[in-house]
C-alpha cells in the first residue's frame, strides 16, 4: 500500500491533468447525447435494456473515481508547513491535486446528474 | 556599468542609465497618424475599452428606443421593422461589439501589469485585433442609420433570415462583419493564452497565479472552442445566401435545426465568455477590500474550469422547444442544473473572504456586492428555465427577457462598473468620485430591477418576446410603463459614471496603488512609465505586495530582472509553464503601420462580400495575404545579434527558442485548435444531415467517388511528410536537402489541393440541388483551401531559408509550419475520409 502510495505521488501532475476529470465528463456528456440521438433518430427506438449506456456511465464514473483518488494522494504530497501557499514545488503540486479534485467531484455529480434522466425516461418522444 | 551580468544597483547614475534607455526604447510613435500605430498594450487597451464602452451605450441607446415605444400599448414611435433592427443591433451589438471585446480590452491593459510583463508576447496581435475590431464594429452598428441593420434577432434563425426575400443585407452585415469581429477575438484569445502560460514573472508558478489570470487563461480557451462553430456556422449562412447551398433549407435537404446547434454551441459558452471576466474583476477586488488573501484559491480555479466544461454541455436548452427528442432535453437539463454548482461555489468564496476578513466598504466593492444580488436573481430564474416542462411556458416572452438581462447586467455589465471605479485609478492615476459613484450604482440598482423584474410578470402574463407593440386588453400595460421608466433611470444612472469619467481630466492624481491592493498591477505608477514595469520581480507569494519586504522598492530600483534595454529593443521575460522558470528573453513587436493595414485589408474582404463585390474582394484577400507575409518576414522570428544575454543576478538566457518552448510554437498550436474546431462543426453539418435523412447520402446522388478524395489524402501526407523530414534534416545541418524537401512539399500539398477540389467537380455534383453534394463542396473546399495556406508555408519557410533568416540553429519558421502540417493532414484525413470512404457514400 505504502508503495503504491509513493509511485501515485510520483506520477506527472500538469495542467492536461488538471482537467481529466472534467474530459471524462465531457466524453460521457457527448456519448449520452450521440447514444440517445443515433437511437431515435436511426433506429427509431429508445433502446429497451440500455445496457450500452449503464456500462459507458460506470466506466465514466469509476474513471472519475481513480483520477480523484490519484490526486486525493497526491494532494498529501509532503513538503512545506501549511497553509501551503507558498512558491515551491510541492505547494505547487498540492495545488493542482487539489483543485483536481474539486473538478473531480464536481465531475463525479454532473455524470449522475446526466444519467438520471434515462433512468426516468424510456422513449423517444 | 562595469559588468553587466551583475549591475550595480545601489548605484543612482546607473539606474537613471537604465530608466533612461527603457525610457527611450518604450517610446510612443508621434504625430497625429503615427500615433495611432502604436502597439503598447497600455495604449491599444485603452483604446479597445473606449470603443467597446462607446458601443455599448450606443447599444443602450437603441434599447432606450425600444423602451420607449412599448411605454404604452399600441404605440407607433417607430415601425415594426425599425423594431427589429433595434433589437437585433441591440443584442448583436451588446454581445459582440461590447461584452466580448471589453473583456479582451480589460485583459489586454490588465494581463502585462498583472504578470509584470513589460507587454503581451504579440503586441502587433493586439493592435491588429483592435482594428479589425473597430472597422467590424462601425460597419455592423452603422447599417442602422441606412435602414439596413440586420433583423432577424441576434440569434438570426433561418429560414427568415436565409431566404433573399425576407431579409435583407442586413443579415449578410451581421454574418460577414460579425464574422471578421470574431477573427479578432480568436486573435486575442491566442494573445492572452499564451501571455498567461509564457509570460509570467519567474517564480509566479501555476498556484501563485493571480486569479484573474486563471479566469482569462479559462476564458480564452473557451473562446478558442466556442467561437469557431459560429465561424462555420457563419460559412454554411453565407454560402446559402450568397450562393443558393441548401444547408438550411429544409425543402432540398437541410435543415434549419444545424444553425440553431452550431449557434448554441457558440452561444451558450458564450454566457460565460462574458460571466466569468466580471468575476474574475471580483476575484481580484474582493481581497483588496477584505485586506486578506482570498479565501479557497483552488475552489475558484475549480469554479472557473468546472463552468468551463459544463458550460458548452448546456446549449440545447435554448432549443427545448424545437421538438427534439425528451432524452435528449433532459441530458442538456441536467448539465444546466449542474453548471448552478460552480457558480455558487465562486460567490460562496467571495461571501467568506468578506466574513474572514476586516472590510473597507467603498464604491467598487459597493458595485459588486450588489450586482452579485441582481446576478443571483438571474441564476434562480436560470434554474427554473433549465426545467424543461417550465421552459415550455416561459420560451420566447419576456420571462426570458428578464432572465437574461437579470444575468448579464448583474453579471457582466455592473460587475464592469466596479472594476472601472477600480481600476480607474490604475489607467489614469487619478479616483473617481465616490459621491458620484455611489449614487449611480443606486440608481442603476433601483432601475435595473425596475425595468426587469416586471418582466418576469409581463412574460408570465403572456407579453411575447420582440414585438413591438401590444394590445391594451392584455393587461401589461402597466408592468411595460414600469419597465420603461426603470430603463430611463438605468441610462441615468450611466450617464452619471459618464459624467464622472469626463469630469476626471479637472482631479489631481492620486497616490500609487490606492486601495492598498496585494497584486502587482498596483506597481503602476500615478504618472505611468510605457516601459511596463521597472524590473521583472521574483514572485513569492499570491500577494507579493503584501507579503514580500521591501518588494516595491526592489522593483523600482531595478533590483529584480531585465532592469535595462542595453541593446535598444523592447523584450519581456519567456518562462516555463508550471513552475515559471526563466526560458528566454523574447524581442516583442515595435509600432508599425502593417497591423492596421492588414485589419484594413481583411475588412475589405468582409466588407466587400456582403455588397456582392468579389472582384475587388478577392483583390482585398490578395492585399491582406501581402500584408501578412510582410508582417511574418520583417517582424518575427528574427535573429538575434548574439546568442544570450544578461538579466541581473548572474542569469543569462537564449535570446532564440524554436518548438514547444517558443511562445510562436504556442501560437500556432493555439490558432490551428480554433481552426480545428471550426471544421470540426462543419464535420458535424454532415453527420447532422446523415442522423436526420433515413438515406444519407441520397440514392439519386453519386458522391465523389473514392479514387479522387483517396488521392488527395495521400498527397496531403507526401506534403507532410517532406515537411517533417525538411525539419529533420535540418536541424541535422542539411540545409540543403531540407530546400528540398520544402519544394517537394509544395508540389505535393498544391497536388491536395487540385485531387481534392477533382473528387467533386469530375462527379458533376451541384452544390445547389441538395445539402449533400453543398456539404461534400464545402468539406472539399475548406480542405483544399487550407491545402493552399500550407503551401503558401512551406514556401515561405523555402524563402526564410534561401534567404539565411532560416538557420539549423534558428528554425522557429520551419518547426511553425510543421504544427500548421499536423494540422493539415488530420484535417484531410477526416474530410476526405468522411466524402470519400463514409459507409452509404459512393
Amino acid at each position: 500500500m505504502k508503495q503504491l502510495r509513493s509511485q501515485v505521488r510520483g506520477l506527472r501532475i500538469t495542467l492536461w491533468t488538471l482537467i481529466v476529470p472534467p474530459g471524462i465528463w465531457a466524453a460521457h456528456f457527448l456519448f449520452s447525447y450521440l447514444w440517445a440521438a443515433l437511437h431515435c433518430a436511426k433506429v427509431g427506438e429508445f433502446a429497451r435494456f440500455p445496457v450500452l449506456f449503464a456500462a459507458g456511465t460506470l466506466v465514466a464514473l469509476l474513471a472519475i473515481l481513480a483520477a480523484g483518488a490519484v490526486a486525493w494522494v497526491q494532494r498529501k504530497t509532503p513538503g512545506d508547513p501549511p497553509p501551503h501557499e507558498g512558491g515551491t514545488k510541492s505547494d505547487r503540486t498540492r495545488f493542482i491535486a487539489t483543485a483536481t479534485l474539486l473538478l473531480a467531484g464536481l465531475s463525479f455529480v454532473a455524470v449522475v446528474f446526466d444519467a438520471l434522466p434515462v433512468v426516468f425516461l424510456n422513449d423517444c418522444r | 556599468m562595469t559588468d553587466v551580468s551583475h549591475p550595480d544597483q545601489n548605484d543612482p547614475a546607473i539606474r537613471a542609465a537604465q530608466e533612461e534607455r527603457l525610457r527611450a526604447v518604450w517610446k510612443p510613435p508621434s504625430g497625429w497618424f503615427f500615433h495611432w500605430t502604436d502597439v503598447n498594450n497600455n495604449r491599444v487597451g485603452v483604446w479597445y475599452t473606449v470603443t467597446a464602452f462607446g458601443f455599448m451605450l450606443f447599444a443602450g441607446v437603441l434599447a432606450l428606443i425600444m423602451r420607449t415605444q412599448l411605454a404604452v400599448p399600441q404605440n407607433d414611435l417607430v415601425s415594426a421593422s425599425t423594431f427589429n433592427q433595434l433589437f437585433t443591433l441591440h443584442g448583436s451589438m451588446m454581445m459582440f461589439l461590447f461584452a466580448v471585446p471589453m473583456f479582451e480590452a480589460v485583459s489586454i491593459i490588465l494581463l502585462p501589469q498583472l504578470l509584470a510583463a513589460r507587454d503581451l508576447p504579440f503586441p502587433r496581435l493586439s493592435a491588429f485585433g483592435y482594428w479589425s475590431f473597430l472597422i467590424g464594429g462601425v460597419f455592423v452598428a452603422g447599417s442602422i442609420f441606412f435602414n439596413a441593420a440586420p433583423d432577424g434577432g441576434w440569434f438570426m434563425y433561418p429560414p427568415l433570415t436565409t431566404r433573399t426575400d425576407l431579409s435583407g443585407i442586413g443579415a449578410d452585415i451581421w454574418m460577414l462583419g460579425l464574422s471578421f469581429i470574431e477573427v479578432s477575438s480568436v486573435a486575442a484569445a491566442v494573445e492572452l493564452i499564451v501571455g498567461v502560460l509564457k509570460c509570467r514573472p519567474p517564480g509566479m508558478r501555476l498556484n501563485l497565479m493571480p486569479l484573474y489570470a486563471w479566469y482569462i487563461l479559462v476564458v480564452a480557451v473557451m473562446i478558442l472552442f466556442a467561437f469557431p462553430p459560429l465561424i462555420a456556422g457563419d460559412v454554411l449562412f453565407e454560402m446559402e445566401r450568397l450562393l443558393g447551398w441548401p444547408f438550411f433549407d429544409a425543402a432540398r435537404g437541410g435543415d434549419p435545426l444545424l444553425w440553431q446547434h452550431l449557434f448554441w454551441i457558440f452561444g451558450h459558452p458564450e454566457v460565460y465568455i462574458v460571466f466569468l471576466p466580471s468575476i474574475a474583476l471580483f476575484a481580484m477586488l474582493i481581497p483588496t477590500f477584505a485586506q486578506r488573501h482570498l479565501l479557497g484559491y483552488p475552489w475558484i480555479v475549480l469554479a472557473a474550469v468546472g463552468t468551463a466544461f459544463l458550460s458548452f454541455g448546456l446549449w440545447v436548452h435554448h432549443m427545448f422547444a424545437t421538438g427534439l427528442p425528451k432524452i435528449s432535453l433532459a441530458f442538456f437539463s441536467a448539465a444546466s442544473e449542474a453548471v448552478a454548482i460552480p457558480t455558487g461555489v465562486q460567490i460562496f468564496v467571495f461571501i467568506a473572504t468578506l466574513w474572514a476578513g476586516r472590510v473597507v466598504f467603498s464604491t467598487p466593492l459597493l458595485f459588486a456586492s450588489g450586482s452579485l444580488a441582481i446576478f443571483v436573481i438571474g441564476g434562480l430564474t436560470g434554474v427554473m428555465v433549465a426545467v424543461a416542462p417550465f421552459d415550455w411556458q416561459a420560451h420566447d416572452t419576456y420571462f426570458i427577457v428578464a432572465h437574461l438581462h437579470y444575468v448579464l447586467i448583474g453579471g457582466t455589465l455592473m460587475p464592469l462598473f466596479g472594476g472601472l471605479y477600480y481600476y480607474w485609478p490604475l489607467v489614469t492615476g487619478k479616483r473617481l468620485s465616490d459621491r458620484i459613484g455611489r449614487t449611480a450604482f443606486w440608481i442603476m440598482f433601483v432601475g435595473a430591477n425596475l425595468t426587469f423584474f416586471p418582466m418576469h410578470l409581463s412574460g408570465l402574463e403572456g407579453m411575447p418576446r420582440r414585438v413591438f407593440t401590444y394590445p391594451a386588453e392584455l393587461g401589461i400595460g402597466g408592468l411595460n410603463l414600469a419597465s420603461t421608466i426603470g430603463a430611463y433611470l438605468f441610462a441615468a444612472g450611466v450617464a452619471l459614471v459618464v459624467i464622472d469619467l469626463a469630469l476626471s481630466p479637472t482631479r489631481a492624481k492620486d497616490a500609487r496603488n490606492p486601495w492598498n491592493a496585494g497584486t502587482l498591477e498596483w506597481l503602476a505608477l500615478p504618472n505611468d512609465e510605457d516601459w511596463g514595469i521597472r524590473s521583472v520581480p521574483l514572485i513569492e507569494s499570491r500577494y507579493p505586495i503584501w507579503d514580500q519586504p521591501n518588494f516595491v522598492a526592489k522593483v523600482d530600483e531595478g533590483r529584480f530582472f531585465l532592469p535595462d534595454a542595453e541593446e535598444g529593443r523592447r523584450e519581456t521575460i519567456i518562462t516555463t509553464v508550471l513552475d515559471a522558470r526563466p526560458i528566454q528573453v523574447v524581442r516583442l513587436g515595435t509600432p508599425s503601420v502593417i497591423p492596421m493595414l492588414t485589419a484594413i485589408a481583411l475588412g475589405s474582404v468582409f466588407i466587400l462580400s456582403t455588397y456582392h463585390l468579389y472582384w475587388p474582394a478577392l483583390a482585398g484577400a490578395v492585399a491582406t495575404l501581402a500584408c501578412v507575409l510582410t508582417w511574418l518576414w520583417t517582424g518575427t522570428a528574427e535573429i538575434p545579434e548574439k546568442p544570450c544575454k544578461h538579466i541581473g543576478h548572474g542569469i543569462e538566457l537564449p535570446l532564440y527558442k524554436s518548438g514547444p518552448t517558443a511562445p510562436g510554437w504556442w501560437a500556432m498550436f493555439i490558432t490551428m485548435l480554433a481552426d480545428a474546431t471550426a471544421f470540426s462543426g462543419l464535420v458535424f453539418g454532415y453527420y447532422f444531415f446523415w442522423t436526420v435523412h433515413p438515406d444519407f447520402p441520397p440514392p439519386e446522388f453519386d458522391g465523389p467517388g473514392v479514387a479522387w478524395p483517396m488521392a488527395a489524402l495521400a498527397t496531403t501526407a507526401a506534403g507532410w511528410g517532406a515537411t517533417l523530414a525538411a525539419r529533420e534534416v535540418h536541424a541535422r545541418g542539411r540545409v540543403g536537402l531540407a530546400r528540398a524537401l520544402l519544394g517537394f512539399g509544395i508540389i505535393a500539398t498544391l497536388a491536395s489541393l487540385a485531387a481534392g477540389l477533382a473528387g467533386p467537380w469530375t462527379s458533376g455534383l451541384d452544390p445547389k440541388a441538395h445539402a449533400y453534394p453543398a456539404i461534400v463542396w464545402t468539406l472539399a473546399i475548406w480542405t483544399a483551401a487550407h491545402a493552399g495556406i500550407g503551401a503558401i508555408m512551406q514556401g515561405y519557410a523555402l524563402a526564410r531559408s534561401l534567404a539565411n533568416r532560416t538557420t539549423p540553429e534558428h528554425d522557429a519558421d520551419v518547426r511553425n509550419i510543421t504544427v500548421y502540417m499536423h494540422f493539415l493532414l488530420i484535417t484531410a484525413l477526416v474530410a476526405y475520409g468522411t466524402i470519400g470512404l463514409f459507409p452509404e457514400a459512393g
